[in-house]
C-alpha cells in the first residue's frame, strides 16, 4: 500500500514537472486506456477519473463539485466530471497539491461510458489541443468478433497513432511497444495471482476496498512500466506470505480477525467516505472476495493478457473486454461465476447515483443473481465523489440488515 | 416462571425516528403490554418511558388474567376492569399534573420573572387546579381523548385555561406559554419507577367506589386479583432493540437487530402467511419479502431522502394546521384527485401553498398527496421483488385511512391483489419482532 502511494505521488510530481521538462501529456480514461502506446511516445498519461477519486478521498471534491455547479452543471451530472471541471476552474491543482499540466492531446478511448464523450467535449472547450477518439464497439453479446477487432485496429493505425506522432514528434516504433506489452503481461499475471488469492478461506485480501489499491498502478499510469512490474512482484510475494500465515486482509485497523461473510460486490465504491464505508464491512467481518469494479480497467482474471506478438490487435481486445464495455448478460455471468468460484455467501450492489453506465440495470442484475445462485443480494446507494450523497446511517442500516439476513438464512 | 418464582418476560424496543415503542411478551410469545412515546431527541429517555408504559400495561394484563382465572369474579371482573384502568390512568395523569405544577414553579423562579414571580405562580396554580378539576372528564367512561401522550393532553388544556386567565397588562399569555414550554420537557422525560405498584391501590379503591354497591360482594376477590398482579415478580429475561436509533440503546450489540428483520418477523407473527411487508415509518419506507418462517429474503429501503414518509405527512399536517390523524379522513372527502409532482419533504409546504393558491380544494390536494406517497412506495415494492399474497402494511402510516385506500388501489392495479393485512397494532410491528428475537435468543428455561 505504501509503495503504491509513493508511485502515485511520484507520477503527480512528474506531471507537475512535465511543462518545464518539455514532456507531453495526454488526458485519457482508465477503461480502455492505451498506456503502453502513449508511453511509447514518451507522453505522460493524465487520468481525470483518478484525479477525481483522489480528490474525493482527500475531501476536496465537495468544493470542486460546488464550483462546477456554479458554472451551470446540474446536480444530476456525473460527479467525476463535476469534480474535474471544478478542479480545473480552481486552477487545476491536483489532489497531491501540485499543478496539473494542460493536455497536449485529449485521447478518448470510448468504452461503454457515454459520459466520457461529453466530458471530453467539455475539456475540448477549455483547452486548445488536438483530440483523438477511439471508438470501441460495445460487447452486447459478450463476443469479440474479428470485424470488431479490425475496426479498432484500423482506427489505431489511421487516427490514434498519427495523432500521437504529431503531438510527440516521434515515430511509431512497434518494437518499443512490444517491449512494454511484455512488461504489462508480467504485471497482469501477478495481479491475477493476487486477486485469485481471495479464493482461500480466509481470504488474505479484500478484493474491493483493498482491491482498489492493488489495481491502482496497473489501471493508471504504470501498466507496461518496470515500476509497475516491480510493484506487482512485491505485492504477490506479500500476499503469498499472508496466505501461508493464514492471515486475513489488511484493513486500516490492522488485520481482519474473523472472516464471517464472503461477499461479491458490484459497482464502484464511494470515495468521499471510503474508510468509513470500508469499516462498515470489516467491523462485521465481511470481506469482499471479488468485485466488478476492480475489472473496469481490464478483465485479466478471465484469461486476457496483453500479447506482444500482435500489438495493435491485443490493444483492441483489451479495450473491448473492459467491464464497462460489457452488456448486462455478460456482467451477470461474470458475477455469478465469481460467486461460485470464490465461495461467496452473498453479493452487494453499491448503486452510484452519478454513474449511469454502472447503475443502469443493477436491479435486474440483483434479481437474476438471486435466482441463479439462490444467495441473497443487498442493495445500497451512494455516490462516487459527491459527499452529499453518502448517508452513513442509511448505508450502515442497510448493510447491518443485510448481514443479519445472511445470519438468519444460515441458521434457518 | 424463573427459578426465583418470577415470571420470565421478553422485551422488544423499537426506537423510531418519531415514536419509540416497547412490547413485553411472555415466554409463549403472548403480548402482555405495549408502550409508546414520542422519541424526542433523547433516545435513552424515550426508551425508558416506552418500556415503563409497556410494563404498566403488562401489570394491567396480569390483573385481567388474575380476574379471569377466578371463576367467582370472572364476569364481574370483566365489567370492572375498564373502570379500574380508567381510574388508574386518571391517577397517573394527576400525578403528572402535580409534577408539571412543580416544574412550572421552578421555571417561574428565573430572574426574568423576578418582579412578578408571585403573581405568575398564582395564575399557574389556578390553571393547574383547573386542569386537575377537568382531569376526570378526560377519563370518564366513553370519553374520546385526542392523544395518548400526556404532552398533547396537558398542552391543549393548559393553553385553553391560560388564554382565559391571562391578562394583557399583567401576566400575559406569552409568559404563561413560556414557562409551560420550558417545563413540559422535563415532566415528559421523568420516568416514574414502579408507578403501578405504588398507585394501583388508590386506583382500585376509587374504582370500587365508582362501581358502587353492585360489586360489594366481589370486593375482596377483586382486591386479591389486583394484589396478585401487583406482587408478581417480572424477570426481564432478554431484551432486543431495533429501529432507527438502535445504536443508542444501552445494551450490547448482540441484542440489537435491524428493523428490517424485526418488521419481517413482527409482520409474520401478526399475519402468519405474510409474504410481502410494506412499512412506512417516520423517515423510512421499507419493502420487505419474507419466507414462510418470517425470515427476510430481500428488502429495499428509500435512500437518505425521506420524501413520502410519515414525516412528510407531519409537515403537511402542520402546514394545514391539522392533527396528523385528521389528514386521512379529510383526504377521503376528495371529489377529484390533484396530481402532485413532488413528495419532497423539504418542498412539501411550497407545493401545498402552490396548489392552494391555484384554488384547489384541500381535500383534493390531500388525496393527491396520499397517492403520490404510495406511488413512491410502489416503486420500492417493485424493486424488492413485487407484491405477493399475503401482503401486510405496517408502520405509523398504516393508521391513515386515505394512505391505506391509495395503497390498496395501486396494489390492485399493479398486482391484482386486493387483500391487505393491517393490524390495529401495526405501529408495534418492529417492537414485536424485536421481542420475538429476544425469545429466540434465549434458551428455554428447561434447557437452561
Amino acid at each position: 500500500m505504501e509503495l503504491q502511494k509513493e508511485m502515485i505521488a511520484e507520477h503527480y510530481e512528474a506531471l507537475a514537472r512535465a511543462p518545464r521538462e518539455g514532456r507531453k501529456t495526454a488526458y485519457t480514461f482508465v477503461p480502455g486506456n492505451l498506456t503502453e502506446l502513449i508511453r511509447m511516445f514518451d507522453i505522460l498519461p493524465v487520468l481525470p477519473e483518478i484525479n477525481a477519486l483522489q480528490s474525493g478521498m482527500r475531501r476536496l471534491s465537495g468544493d470542486y463539485i460546488a464550483e462546477a455547479e456554479k458554472h451551470g452543471h446540474s446536480e444530476d451530472v456525473c460527479t467525476y466530471v463535476k469534480c474535474d471541471i471544478g478542479m480545473l476552474k480552481k486552477g487545476n491543482i491536483g489532489p497531491t497539491g501540485t499543478r496539473l499540466p494542460e493536455p497536449d492531446l485529449l485521447l478518448l478511448s470510448y468504452t461503454g461510458c457515454f459520459t466520457f464523450m461529453k466530458w471530453f467535449e467539455l475539456l475540448r472547450q477549455e483547452y486548445d489541443c488536438p483530440v483523438a477518439m477511439l471508438h470501441v464497439p460495445y460487447q452486447a453479446d459478450g463476443i469479440i468478433h474479428d470485424h470488431h477487432r479490425d475496426y479498432v485496429v484500423e482506427q489505431l493505425r489511421s487516427e490514434i497513432i498519427p495523432k500521437l506522432e504529431q503531438v510527440s514528434g516521434r515515430k511509431y516504433d512497434e518494437d518499443l511497444l512490444k517491449a512494454r506489452l511484455e512488461e504489462s503481461a508480467r504485471s497482469e499475471d501477478d495481479l491475477v495471482h493476487v486477486l485469485e488469492s481471495a479464493k482461500n478461506v480466509p481470504s488474505p485480501i479484500d478484493s474491493y476496498f483493498g482491491g482498489v489499491y492493488y489495481i491502482g498502478p496497473i489501471f493508471s499510469a504504470f501498466r507496461g512500466t518496470p515500476e509497475g512490474s516491480e510493484y506487482y512482484r512485491a505485492l504477490r510475494a506479500e500476499v503469498d506470505a499472508r496466505v501461508k500465515a493464514g492471515l486475513g486482509p489488511v484493513t486500516p485497523d490492522g488485520t481482519m480477525k474473523e472472516e464471517r461473510y464472503r461477499l461479491v460486490v458490484e459497482g464502484p465504491p464511494n470515495w468521499t467516505s471510503f474508510r468509513e464505508f470500508w469499516k462498515m464491512f470489516y467491523d462485521e467481518g465481511a470481506v469482499v472476495v471479488a468485485s466488478s469494479y476492480t475489472k473496469v480497467g481490464g478483465l485479466y482474471d478471465r484469461g486476457f493478457r496483453h500479447d506482444p506478438s500482435r500489438p495493435l490487435e491485443t490493444l483492441a481486445d483489451y479495450c473491448m473486454g473492459c467491464y464497462t464495455n460489457l452488456g448486462l448478460p455478460s456482467r451477470v455471468d461474470l458475477l455469478e461465476s465469481y460467486m461460485r468460484e470464490y465461495k461467496a455467501d452473498g453479493f452487494v450492489i453499491n448503486s452510484v447515483k452519478s454513474c449511469n453506465s454502472f447503475s443502469a440495470g443493477q436491479l435486474l442484475m440483483l434479481r437474476q443473481l438471486e435466482e441463479r445462485t439462490g444467495l441473497p443480494g443487498g442493495f445500497i446507494e451512494s455516490d462516487l465523489v459527491d459527499p452529499r450523497y453518502f448517508s452513513a446511517a442509511n448505508i450502515k442500516n442497510r448493510l447491518e440488515s443485510y448481514f443479519q439476513m445472511l445470519d438468519q438464512k444460515r441458521s434457518a | 416462571m424463573s427459578g426465583n418464582g418470577a415470571m420470565r418476560v421478553f422485551v422488544g424496543i423499537d426506537l423510531g425516528s418519531t415514536t419509540t415503542k416497547a412490547i413485553v411478551l411472555d415466554e409463549a410469545g403472548k403480548v402482555l403490554g405495549r408502550g409508546i412515546t414520542n422519541s424526542r431527541s433523547d433516545y435513552d429517555v424515550a426508551c425508558n418511558v416506552a418500556r415503563e408504559e409497556a410494563f404498566i400495561q403488562t401489570r394491567l394484563t396480569l390483573v385481567r388474567d388474575a380476574l379471569s382465572s377466578d371463576a367467582g369474579v370472572r364476569e364481574r371482573g370483566a365489567e370492572f376492569l375498564p373502570t379500574l384502568e380508567r381510574s388508574f390512568r386518571l391517577q397517573q395523569h394527576l400525578g403528572q399534573l402535580e409534577r408539571l405544577r412543580e416544574a412550572i414553579h421552578r421555571e417561574t423562579a428565573v430572574p426574568r420573572h423576578f418582579a412578578r414571580r408571585k403573581e405568575l405562580g398564582g395564575v399557574v396554580d389556578r390553571i393547574v387546579d383547573g386542569m386537575v378539576e377537568r382531569a376526570p372528564r378526560l377519563y370518564a367512561p366513553g370519553a374520546a381523548r385526542k392523544s395518548d401522550f400526556f404532552r398533547d393532553l396537558a398542552g391543549a388544556e393548559y393553553m385553553e385555561l391560560a388564554a382565559e386567565m391571562c391578562d394583557p397588562l399583567g401576566i400575559t399569555f406569552e409568559m404563561l406559554c413560556g414557562v409551560y414550554d420550558a417545563a413540559i420537557l422535563g415532566v415528559e422525560n421523568t420516568t416514574t419507577d414502579s408507578f403501578f405498584e405504588r398507585h394501583i391501590g388508590d386506583a382500585l379503591e376509587s374504582a370500587l367506589d365508582e362501581a358502587g354497591p353492585s360489586l360489594h360482594e366481589a370486593r375482596e376477590a377483586l382486591r386479591g386479583a389486583v394484589e396478585t398482579a401487583r406482587s408478581v415478580g417480572l424477570d426481564e429475561t432478554a431484551t432486543v432493540g431495533t429501529g432507527y436509533g438502535r445504536q443508542r440503546l444501552p445494551f450490547p450489540k448482540e441484542q440489537i437487530r435491524s428493523e428490517i428483520l424485526c418488521h419481517g418477523l413482527g409482520a409474520h407473527a401478526m399475519f402468519e402467511k405474510t409474504a410481502t411487508v410494506l412499512d412506512i415509518g417516520g423517515q423510512d419506507t421499507k419493502a420487505i419479502q419474507v419466507d414462510r418462517d418470517g425470515i427476510v429474503t430481500s428488502f429495499q429501503m428509500n435512500d437518505r431522502c425521506a420524501a413520502g414518509c410519515g414525516r412528510y405527512l407531519g409537515y403537511i399536517a402542520d402546514e394545514m394546521n391539522l392533527g396528523l390523524h385528521e389528514l386521512g379522513p379529510l383526504a377521503q372527502q376528495a371529489t377529484s384527485r390533484v396530481k402532485i409532482s413532488s413528495t419532497c419533504t423539504v418542498f412539501a409546504g411550497a407545493e401545498l401553498r402552490d396548489r392552494l393558491s391555484m384554488g384547489q380544494r384541500r381535500e383534493d390536494i390531500l388525496a393527491g398527496l396520499h397517492r403520490s406517497i404510495m406511488l413512491r412506495a410502489m416503486s420500492l415494492l417493485a424493486r424488492s421483488g413485487g407484491v405477493q399474497t399475503e401482503f401486510t402494511f405496517t408502520g405509523g402510516v398504516a393508521k391513515n385511512p386515505a394512505a391505506v385506500d391509495a395503497l390498496r388501489e395501486l396494489v390492485q392495479e399493479n398486482y391484482g391483489i386486493s387483500e391487505m393485512n393491517i393490524s390495529p397494532d401495526s405501529i408495534y410491528t418492529g417492537a414485536l419482532g424485536a421481542a420475538l428475537f429476544a425469545i429466540r435468543g434465549e434458551p428455554a428455561e428447561d434447557a437452561a
